[in-house]
Formats: C-alpha cells, structure tokens, sequence
C-alpha cells in the first residue's frame, strides 16, 4: 500500500520534543571519542593519577578529586558544547531544525538538558572513582548548597560562553580555540590549582575567574567550608555570558 | 483559486551590503508543485530561508500557511530539505527520522519512508558516510516526516540516479496531488517541466517572468526562456 501523503500537521508537545532532543544530542555525545576523551578519560586519568601518585607533589587528597569535577563540568559546559554546537552550524544543522517544531528556545533548553545531563553522568562516575580510592569529603548541608548553586551557575556561565564562540566562528576555529581555552582554564584559571597555590600578584585577578570561582567553590565543599564569594563571581560572569551569547550568535555559518 | 499557502510580497533584502531580494513577489499554492529557477546566486535559497523565519527581510510582506514565517504556527506545518547538509555527521537515517518523527504530532512512521524512498539498506550508516544522493534521500525523508501542509524542496534530485530521480519525481507530484503546496528549487529544467504546475523565474533577487509551463514554452523551451530572461554569471 503506498504512503498516504495527506498534509496532517502539528508539533507534539513540548515536553516530549525537549526530551527527544536532549536524548539525541546526549547519544551523539557519548558516541563521539574526541568528546568521550574530553568527558571521561582526561578526567579519570587525572583523578586516579592524582590520587595514587600526587601525594609526595603535594596534592590534598580531599580538596583534588574536587578539583577534577570542576573540570568536568568546564569540559562538557564549555568545550563539548562549543565543538558540536559548531559543527551543528557548519552542517546546517540548526538551520534544519528550526522548520521544525523545534523553536530556538526548545533547541537551547534541550541543549541544556543533554549538557546537565552529561555532566550528572560524569560527576557521578567521578565521584564513585574517587571514593574507591578512598576519597572522603566532608561537606556541610550549607556548603553543599553553595556548591551545587556554583555548579549551576558556573555550568550555565560556561555554556554561554560556549554558545557565543561557536555562534560566530567558523567550526574549526572555534575546535581549536576551545581547546586552547580549555587547557589554559583548567592549568592557569584556577580549575585544577587553587589560587593559593598561584603567585601572590596573580591571585586577585586569578579568583575573579569563573573557573577559578568553581574550583574554589567545589574544594571548599569538600573540605568542609562556604565559599559565597564565588557565587557573586559566577553571577556577574553568567549576566555578561548570555548578554555577549545573545548578540553573537548566528543560526547559521 | 485557493488560498495560498505562501504569500511573497515585495520582500527586500540585502545582506553584507549586497542586495539579495529586491522586490521579490510570488505566491504557491496547496495541491500544486510552484517552481522557483533561477541561475546561482540569484536568490533562491535565500527565499527559503526566509520563509522558514531563518532570515528576516528588510521589506515586504511573508505569510506562511496565513502566518509569520518562523512562528510556532507556521514551523510546524512546514517540512524543509536543505540543499546542503542539514544533519549531524554521525547520526544514523532512521535515528534522524525517528528523532524529527517524536517532534511532531502525527507524523509518518519513518519505517514507512524508509521504505517508500529506499533507505533500508543505508539506514544504519552514520550520515557522514553517505553518498551526496544517500544524504538527499534522507533530508527528503526528513521534510515529510512531520506530514507538511507546505514542503520546500530546495534542488531534491540533485546528485541522484536517474532511477532515483525519476521515483522521486512520482513521490513529489503525489504529495502535490494529496494537497500539499510544494515549492521547489532546481537547475534541472525538464526537472521543473515535468513536475511544475507554475514557474516562477527569479534573477538578481526578483522575479523576471513566471506562467504555467505550457504558457511559458509556447515559443521556446523553458531552457531558452530561462538564458532569455536571466544574467548569466560564467565566464
């Protein structure tokens, strides 16, 4: 029997469409090696290197493995969402999506769920990595508030970020800038060092970033203090973040 | 006459400094296949863009299925194929069809394309891997998986088989047949010959000429009416 072509049109509901849409781009992701290496096994290395041989360098057992979920959430925030948000642009992608049902709202909130859903799935397996090494935080209730706020905050921050980059550059320039930012955020942005451990002249300017406002954030959690400082840090970056990705970004490339 | 389902009027553009539509005017309408020629760069894709709310003209008026291109109204009632890519590099046909088919209400079951068009045997394949003809026979899919009220097929047939072609040729002339308004770009001149029920030649952002082809081609062949009417950009 051939295919009944009569028009009967209409959006399914929106609930479903976001949920769709985040399970595809999550499935792409995890499918992806380049981004698995980002998400997972640059990580997992440095965690369980970290743990099993950092302590005659000086590494704090306790205050690292926090230091490590940090960078996962700047990797899958920032570099994963910047690298196939371009590549989105430059295979026509969004320009595809947006004749659907799917309005640019819906695209940037299933963007969000797919992002928060990968680094749940990475801060978990982190974590269970980190206690089988013998990982033992020692949070308060008030400090794992700040924290989770500053994960959110910083998440959303980062992935605006990501947006406005891969919103105006060409794929393979965003590719390597990305990456570029990535090493230079998580070496020298106070991702993965704490600011103490910066030059006393570098560490004003150092705690004023993002990253340096996460990682802080997340190795006073698990040492047992508040770091509300660094909610205000996150805040201010996340208000000029979207403002800068709603002006630059391009549907298309 | 029929309500149009497309509603061109005056539409003015110009991007970059470069005037791409100028005084850009015509209308499709349902049960009937519109065709837009016109040489490269003349403003063809740039039209589609538009009327999928992608690009906002400068002036002019645009409705689309009665409503403003782009609005929730109008989006989900339109299937689009892109000339070029249009899906992510590593999703496979019937993961893509599945996945444009959950965003719509009543859409066709994408087994069922996959077999009206001759998917199957690449339906696994990652997108990156397939041949340019492979890719467009998905993105067709993909414009008819939500069942469209108004379909825009920008060059569907380009990079197929002649047999491929042909079938496809049949596939849009049903879909104009069972009511829906299909507005399709091409270079291929018996491509719009066969299939047109009105054409609408565009050159440097306006139309130049247009009428059924039968009118168009009472003195010549649509082909010497199109190098007649358009600039040329070679040489």
């Amino acid at each position: 029997m051939s295919l009944d072509l009569s028009p009967r049109a209409a959006a399914a509901p929106r609930p479903a469409r976001l949920l769709h849409h985040a399970r595809v781009e999550v499935g792409l992701q995890l499918r992806n090696g380049e981004q698995l290496l980002l998400a997972l096994v640059i990580p997992v290395g440095l965690l369980v290197a970290g743990l099993l041989w950092g302590r005659p360098l000086g590494v704090d057992p306790v205050a690292y493995p926090a230091s490590i979920l940090a960078l996962a959430v700047w990797s899958t925030s920032f570099t994963s969402l910047a690298i196939t948000t371009g590549f989105e642009r430059r295979y026509g992608v969004l320009e595809r999506l947006i004749a659907t049902p799917l309005s640019r709202a819906d695209l940037v909130i299933g963007k969000a769920l797919a992002t928060a859903a990968v680094a749940a799935g990475q801060v978990t397996l982190l974590a269970a990595v980190a206690a089988g090494l013998g990982w033992r935080p020692a949070p308060t209730a008030s400090g794992t508030l700040v924290a989770v706020a500053a994960a959110l905050l910083a998440s959303g921050c980062f992935a605006a970020l990501a947006l406005a980059l891969a919103g105006r550059l060409e794929a393979t320039v965003t590719l390597g800038l990305v990456n570029l930012i990535y090493l230079a955020g998580a070496a020298g942005g106070g991702l993965v060092l704490p600011v103490a451990a910066y030059p006393e002249a570098a560490r004003l300017p150092v705690s004023l970033l993002p990253t340096a406002a996460l990682g802080e954030s997340l190795r006073s959690w698990a040492s047992g203090g508040v770091e509300p400082g660094a909610l205000g840090v996150l805040g201010c970056w996340l208000v000029l973040a979207l403002l800068v990705a709603r002006k630059a970004f391009r549907w298309t490339a | 006459m029929p309500e149009a389902s497309l509603l061109v009027d005056d539409v003015r553009l110009s991007l970059g400094g470069r005037r791409i539509l100028d005084g850009l005017t015509f209308h499709a309408a349902p049960g009937a296949v519109t065709a837009l020629l016109g040489p490269n760069g003349a403003g063809k894709s740039t039209t589609i863009r538009c009327c999928t709310g992608l690009v906002r003209p400068d002036a002019g008026r645009l409705t689309v299925l009665g409503h403003a291109p782009g609005s929730p109204d109008a989006a989900a009632r339109v299937g689009l194929m892109p000339q070029s890519t249009g899906a992510w590099s590593g999703i496979r046909p019937d993961e893509l069809l599945r996945y444009l088919a959950s965003l719509y209400a009543h859409p066709h079951r994408p087994e069922d394309l996959i077999a009206e068009l001759g998917i199957g045997p690449f339906a696994r394949t990652p997108y990156r891997r397939l041949s340019g003809g492979q890719q467009q026979l998905v993105n067709l899919a993909g414009a008819l998986v939500g069942r469209p009220e108004l379909v825009f097929l920008d060059e569907p047939t380009a990079g197929l088989d002649p047999h491929v072609r042909r079938h496809t040729w049949s596939l849009i002339r049903r879909l104009a047949d069972a009511g829906v308004a299909v507005v399709l770009t091409t270079h291929a001149m018996d491509e719009a010959a066969t299939l047109a029920d009105h054409v609408w030649l565009l050159d440097a952002g306006r139309i130049v000429v247009h009428g059924t082809v039968a009118e168009l081609t009472r003195d010549a062949s649509l082909e010497d009416v199109f190098l007649t009417h358009t600039g040329g950009r070679a040489g």
